[in-house]
């Protein structure tokens, strides 16, 4: 069922990809690019969430009065085959501006492409602080709360926690050094107290779990860091339990809350780890009911942490072409700076100094419910609150 | 002390899957001789098979049961694959059935999404095997003792297998000499048939018993291939025990390894199959392969330099080419550069397997090299674009020059893997080395300057040096080096006999072809704008070779051809389906199939009937005179 | 004969492999311009001492004296840059190539021009290969490739590129083995031609007696290793010792030989 809803909404991009040509004047076109091949269990969400969003823009009305057009673009996985999308779309669908990306990497050479052909770049998914800030640069926007904000996140309960002997199991790239190195640091800051007693880093999508985890076990640390997710989150996890690892010790862990990562642990999901996430069935406000109900009327599924994202980046590309009234690259960069608008989470805004939005993540412990993996406990955290000063991160930027 | 011991026996249980599917690999190229790049598709098959079945039948017969019945189904899959695809490609030239095993394996990644859906899978944990076992303190899963268990036993069925059955003897028998057993009358076809199906199903096997310990998901093929492949090399190509003791050897390191050098536990093993095949080019328990056995009065039409006419035509196709930007947009000169370069790229690697006759599968290593070298000459010593592009693709010939070196003094499959290990090596230093090759994230910013900003004016750079280098390898081909390279590939005895030291002049070749590769990355840094560690990776090593084996590996340029169908075909499937693997795979499948000399070598063959039909009777009956 | 001077000596040569003697102690002189023989039934060792002298085989102990130069331990490509030429039991050659550029690789490589990326080796020495070729009767067939050629042509094709290099000696294994008779006597007279005209020793092993007689010089027969006799062929005819094990063993395999080489 579910797959021929994809077919469809293919065909129909294809189709208004093709009839675009004919009806440039009264339509406004959006290139987008996911990792949709390599990592279809975290994109189809994703996809679902913004085909959500084009709808109900173009329902309302389009962006004064043009009709919304996502062209969306696969890129294999591979930050060489995006930017060939990004040049495909800029160059010959001239689309107004750039949205999507996953991986850091992937986000970080579309946002580079973007800077260098002076094109707008909102980057949906993509984590790693560098986008907005070492690497930061005027075209480039971000969604989604960064590796920094997770961790602050994740800081501010892990440092309330009596655990004094800290180990970290990271994948051995840069998400998960960067992951590690930041709340190292904030951790450290609130908590001098603390000592890291060992460090394990497991290839990326290779971890060989059982030693690992035989080797964390050895330290005897009080609390564990993970930063693992997916394939070998899932390994991790079973190893873990099977070997008691898990047992009387806090583990704290970055993403592991999102359904994407939780789901697939069914009744082996560990309880009590801190983590940050979207427990979806948990929300009540009326924001995140209308998006809900939308979602599972429209795809009869529940959605992922990538349906908001999705669903957020074409409803902000969609905000932002109405406000700037104009597909100028630099016009639009002066709509988004500042600019602020509902999501399913709450009121959010682009900021000025850092392009980064402030979308913020729920931070909960697991638990087991009816064999499946959920969040309990959970709190919003607002993106705001768990940012650098701005004069910290005006150090951080390049000028522009 | 306990720690240890458990750390080991660890190890031990990851070992068992390494092992099923690395014996199931060294079977069938023991027999066969085709190296298997669809052996992890068949892992993967059978964890996902098996993965439907323990769901659909409860309790320990279900799971047991699933688990052998997965083994089974992906076997008969395997089987209908050896009948339909592999058995009309037998006769192709070496490595074309890498090409389509690597065809069968990107169709199979996109297939099991498509049947099972995008989601990581959770797998039953095994009925009695859901704990774990108490050892002074530190707790050993069950269900790893049942796989330390089992590794062993299989292993000994195997032996019984191949020792008792007349059936094993004749495998034995293949293994060590084919001709022998196509002159002892035994069906070769069956014989290679049920190798392929017993080789599948370990590997299958190898995979439905991972669901207890692992998610099932659609990238596990290529998780296990390249372990697999350096097991099987480790432990020497077609030897069982081999294959066994380096499971053993890799999951120790594995386990062992993060003790002590937690951030490089994955170059540690390439690193110990980097030494191992220097110290023994066999593997551990392999033997040396006899050199392969030129079928006599093998008839290959003699390379020759291009015609006048031919040269014009070229220089026509050239000039067309070269005009493309007064009718296309940006984006096709953008994608008529990334072509370009990629011409180079695979003309390179052309010119080491098909005039060296060595198959590097690590190809990708010094493409990327030159576009990192690139990458630190504009960034990190901000020097202009034309002294970076000249400058950059040196670290590719620094890195042929060292890798080169310790590979030529190999030959075959062999050669291949350690240029992949080589290639992993550099890979895992650019991916895991954040402070100076910015990691995953890589290096950014590597823009052309004004001169060759414009997507026209970078495409003639590109078209060019594309053309230069083409021109280049060519006359090298036919230079007197040429000569000595083709030399040694034909004859080592021969050349030997005349004088020709040939692991110099295959090193020099090595050094020609990763600079060049070179010369290809430090354009590509540029087109992108960026370096990813990707451009050192295994995918593009692949892609190349499928470059040079789709144009025709026996054709001199043929590659030229091969990457401009196969990059084309690529970037436009990419932008037109989600599916593209599986599409690309199809193709690639069926071009192997319908052109088993490759697109270039077709047309030839095609045009050496056409021109000279009489000529060769004449010589076929001179040939039965003398012969009388 | 003392005028003639001595391009191979050979003392003591010695190899065993895992406790069997393979070669024992074997001694003998080649002078220029000399066709000599190496007989003797299967398994006599000749193999191993062919080796043993063109490099591809390490002696355990013993001496060999190659043009001046003590050649124990050196391989094959250097041994042959001494003046070695060499042809194979089982034809070795270019299948990829044309029956000139064949030759032509040899003369490169006689010239020093093996690393040479830029010229043509179309127009390499082509005077020089054409002359080889007619030199063995090939030159008819200079621009047909290489795969193509009938057994004795690839034979006649091997003895043009072992003179490439202007060789003072001629290592032949197994001249006319898998060739038929006619041709057989046809390349071995032209071998033996070339190597008076210009002066060559020839080195060859054989186990067709007929061709052996006719044009060896003289004859060394090895039994087991070893040296059992040495001589002109009519010495060598009625030693009583070689007619022993030639009738024993040799006789069967002559004709088994000549079998094969009629198919």
């Amino acid at each position: 069922m579910r797959r021929r809803h994809v077919l469809g909404a293919g065909l129909a991009i294809a189709v208004a990809g093709m009839a675009g040509s004919a009806m440039a004047q009264s339509e406004i076109k959006i290139g987008e690019i996911n990792s949709y091949s390599l990592l279809p269990a975290f994109t189809e969400p994703y996809r679902k969430g913004w085909q959500l969003a084009v709808e109900e823009v173009n329902a309302a009305g389009g962006i004064n009065g043009k009709k919304l057009v996502v062209i969306s673009k696969d890129d294999g996985g591979k930050p060489a085959d995006a930017t060939t999308a990004a040049n495909e779309l800029v160059s010959s669908e001239n689309v107004a501006m750039l949205t999507g990306t996953f991986l850091s990497n992937i986000g970080l050479a579309v946002s580079d492409f973007a800077n260098q052909k002076k094109v707008f770049f909102l980057a949906a998914e993509p984590l790693t602080d560098a986008i907005t800030w070492s690497k930061g640069n005027r075209y480039t926007f971000r969604l989604r709360p960064s590796n920094y904000m997770q961790a602050a996140m994740l800081v501010e309960e892990a440092a309330k926690l009596p655990a004094k002997r800290w180990a970290t199991i990271a994948p051995n790239y840069e998400y998960g050094q960067s992951a590690v190195a930041v709340f190292k640091k904030l951790m450290s800051e609130k908590r001098p107290d603390i000592q890291w007693v060992d460090e394990q880093w497991p290839p990326q999508g290779k971890i060989d779990a059982g030693p690992v985890v035989q080797a964390v076990a050895a330290a005897n640390p009080e609390a564990i860091l993970n930063v693992t997710f997916g394939a070998d989150l899932v390994k991790l996890v079973r190893e873990g339990n099977t070997r008691g690892l898990f047992k009387s010790r806090a583990v704290v862990s970055f993403l592991t809350g999102e359904p994407e990562y939780l789901d697939p642990l069914k009744d082996e999901t560990p309880e009590g780890w801190i983590v940050t996430g979207y427990p979806w069935y948990d929300i009540k406000t009326p924001d995140h009911d209308k998006f809900l109900k939308a979602y599972q009327a429209k795809f009869n599924d529940y959605p992922r942490l990538g349906s908001i994202v999705g669903y957020q980046t074409i409803k902000a590309a969609a905000a932002i072409l109405t406000k700037a009234n104009s597909t100028d690259p630099e016009k639009l960069i002066a709509a988004t700076e500042g600019l602020t608008m509902p999501s399913p989470f709450g009121e959010i805004t682009f900021r000025k100094i850092d392009h980064q939005s402030t979308l913020g993540a729920y931070v909960g412990k697991t638990a087991l419910k009816d064999g499946k993996g959920v969040m309990v406990n959970s709190v919003y955290r607002k993106g705001a609150d768990y940012l650098p000063s701005d004069a910290e991160v005006a150090k951080l930027r390049p000028k522009d | 002390m306990a720690f240890y011991f458990v750390q080991f026996l660890t190890g031990l249980a990851s070992a068992a899957s390494l092992f099923l599917v690395a014996s199931g690999l060294s079977i069938i190229f023991g027999v066969t001789r085709i190296v298997n790049f669809a052996h992890g598709a068949f892992y993967m098959l059978g964890a996902y098979v098996a993965f439907t079945l323990t769901e659909r039948f409860s309790g320990a017969f279900g799971f047991w049961g699933g688990i052998v019945v997965a083994a089974l189904v992906v076997a008969v899959v395997g089987v209908l694959v050896e009948m339909v695809l592999l058995r009309r490609i037998y006769h192709a030239p070496e490595l074309f059935q890498l090409l389509a095993t690597f065809g069968l394996t990107l169709m199979v990644q996109d297939i099991v999404v498509l049947i099972w859906g995008p989601d990581d899978l959770l797998g039953r944990r095994a009925p009695g095997f859901k704990g774990a076992v108490d050892f002074f303190g530190q707790n050993i899963p069950s269900y790893d003792l049942f796989l330390i268990a089992l590794s062993p036993i299989v292993l000994g069925g195997l032996w019984l297998l191949f020792q008792r059955t007349r059936w094993g003897v004749l495998v034995r028998a293949a293994t060590q000499d084919r001709d022998m057993v196509a002159a002892l009358g035994v069906n070769q076809k069956w014989l290679f048939t049920s190798v392929f199906a017993l080789g599948v199903f370990l590997a299958a096997l190898g995979g439905a018993l991972q669901i207890p310990r692992d998610a099932v998901h659609h990238a596990l093929d290529l998780r296990i291939i390249v372990e697999v492949f350096v097991v099987v090399v480790i432990g020497g190509l077609g030897s069982i025990i081999g294959a066994f003791v380096a499971a053993v050897l890799v999951s120790e390191l594995n386990a062992f390894g993060i003790l002590i050098f937690p951030k490089i536990s994955i170059i540690l093993v390439f690193l110990v199959m980097a030494v191992v095949l220097i110290i023994r080019p066999w593997g551990l328990f392999g033997k040396p392969e006899a050199a392969a056995r030129r079928t006599p009065g093998l008839t290959v039409t003699p390379w020759r330099p291009l015609t006048s006419g031919e040269r014009w035509i070229l220089l026509g196709a050239l000039a067309l080419a070269a005009m493309l930007p007064l009718f296309a947009g940006n984006y096709a000169l953008t994608v008529g550069s990334e072509i370009a370069i990629f011409v180079i790229f695979a003309a390179s690697l052309h010119f080491l397997m098909s005039v060296g006759g060595l198959a590097s599968f690590g190809h990708a290593a010094y493409f990327g090299l030159g576009a990192y070298g690139v990458a630190f000459l504009a960034k990190a010593a901000g020097l202009p674009m034309i002294v970076s592009l000249l400058l950059g693709p040196l670290l590719g010939l620094l890195g042929a020059a060292v890798f080169g070196f310790f590979a030529v003094q190999l030959s075959g499959v062999y050669f291949a893997m350690l240029t992949l290990a080589f290639a992993q090596i550099v890979w895992s230093i650019a991916f895991q080395w954040v402070a100076v090759t910015g990691g995953d994230n890589g290096i950014l910013g590597v823009w052309p300057e004004k001169w060759a900003a414009s997507p026209s004016a970078f495409y003639w750079l590109s078209l060019g040096i594309a053309a230069l280098a083409v021109t280049v390898l060519r006359v090298i081909v036919f230079s007197p080096f040429g000569f000595a390279l083709r030399a040694t590939r034909d004859s080592p005895l021969r050349s030997e006999a005349i004088g020709i030291d040939g692991k110099r002049v295959q090193w020099t070749a090595f050094v020609i072809s990763g600079t060049v590769a070179g010369i290809g990355g430090a354009l590509f840094a540029y087109l992108k704008g960026s370096v990813f560690p990707d451009s050192l990776g295994i995918s593009l090593s692949v892609d190349a070779l499928v470059m040079v084996l789709l144009g025709g590996v026996e054709t001199v340029s043929g590659a030229v051809i091969g990457a401009i169908v196969f990059k084309a075909a690529n970037i436009w499937l990419v932008s037109q389906t989600d599916l593209s693997k599986l599409v690309l795979g199809g193709f690639i499948v069926l071009m192997v199939v319908a052109f088993p000399k490759g697109i270039v070598g077709t047309l030839e063959a095609i045009r050496n009937r056409w021109r000279s039909p009489e000529k060769k009777s004449a010589l076929a009956t001179s040939r039965i005179e003398t012969a009388e | 004969m003392s005028m003639v001077p001595t391009l191979l000596s050979v003392e003591g040569l010695s190899k065993s492999y895992g406790g069997v003697h393979a070669v024992r102690s074997v001694s003998f002189e080649l002078r220029a311009g000399e066709i000599l023989a190496l007989i003797g039934p299967n398994g006599a060792g000749k193999s191993t001492c062919f080796d043993m002298l063109n490099g591809q085989n390490m002696p355990d102990s013993g001496r060999i004296n190659l043009l001046g130069e003590d050649t124990v331990g050196r391989k094959p490509r250097a041994i042959w840059r001494l003046g070695v030429g060499r042809t194979f039991q089982i034809t070795a050659t270019f299948p990829t190539m044309t029956v000139r550029e064949n030759v032509q690789v040899a003369l490169v490589s006689y010239g020093r021009q093996l690393f040479n990326l830029w010229g043509s080796t179309a127009s390499y020495a082509r005077e020089e290969a054409g002359r080889l070729l007619d030199l063995v009767g090939m030159g008819a067939y200079a621009g047909r490739p290489c795969g193509e050629l009938a057994y004795g042509d690839l034979k006649r094709l091997e003895l043009a590129i072992a003179l490439a290099n202007q060789p003072k000696l001629l290592l032949m294994d197994e001249p006319t083995a898998g060739m038929a008779p006619r041709e057989r006597i046809e390349l071995m007279r032209l071998t033996a031609r070339i190597a008076r005209e210009q002066s060559i020793g020839v080195l060859f092993t054989e186990h067709d007696m007929d061709v052996v007689f006719e044009h060896a010089d003289r004859i060394l027969v090895l039994n087991r290793g070893s040296l059992i006799a040495e001589g002109s062929p009519e010495q060598v005819r009625g030693n009583p010792q070689v007619r022993a094990i030639y009738l024993g063993e040799g006789l069967v395999y002559d004709a088994r030989h000549r079998e094969e080489a009629g198919t």
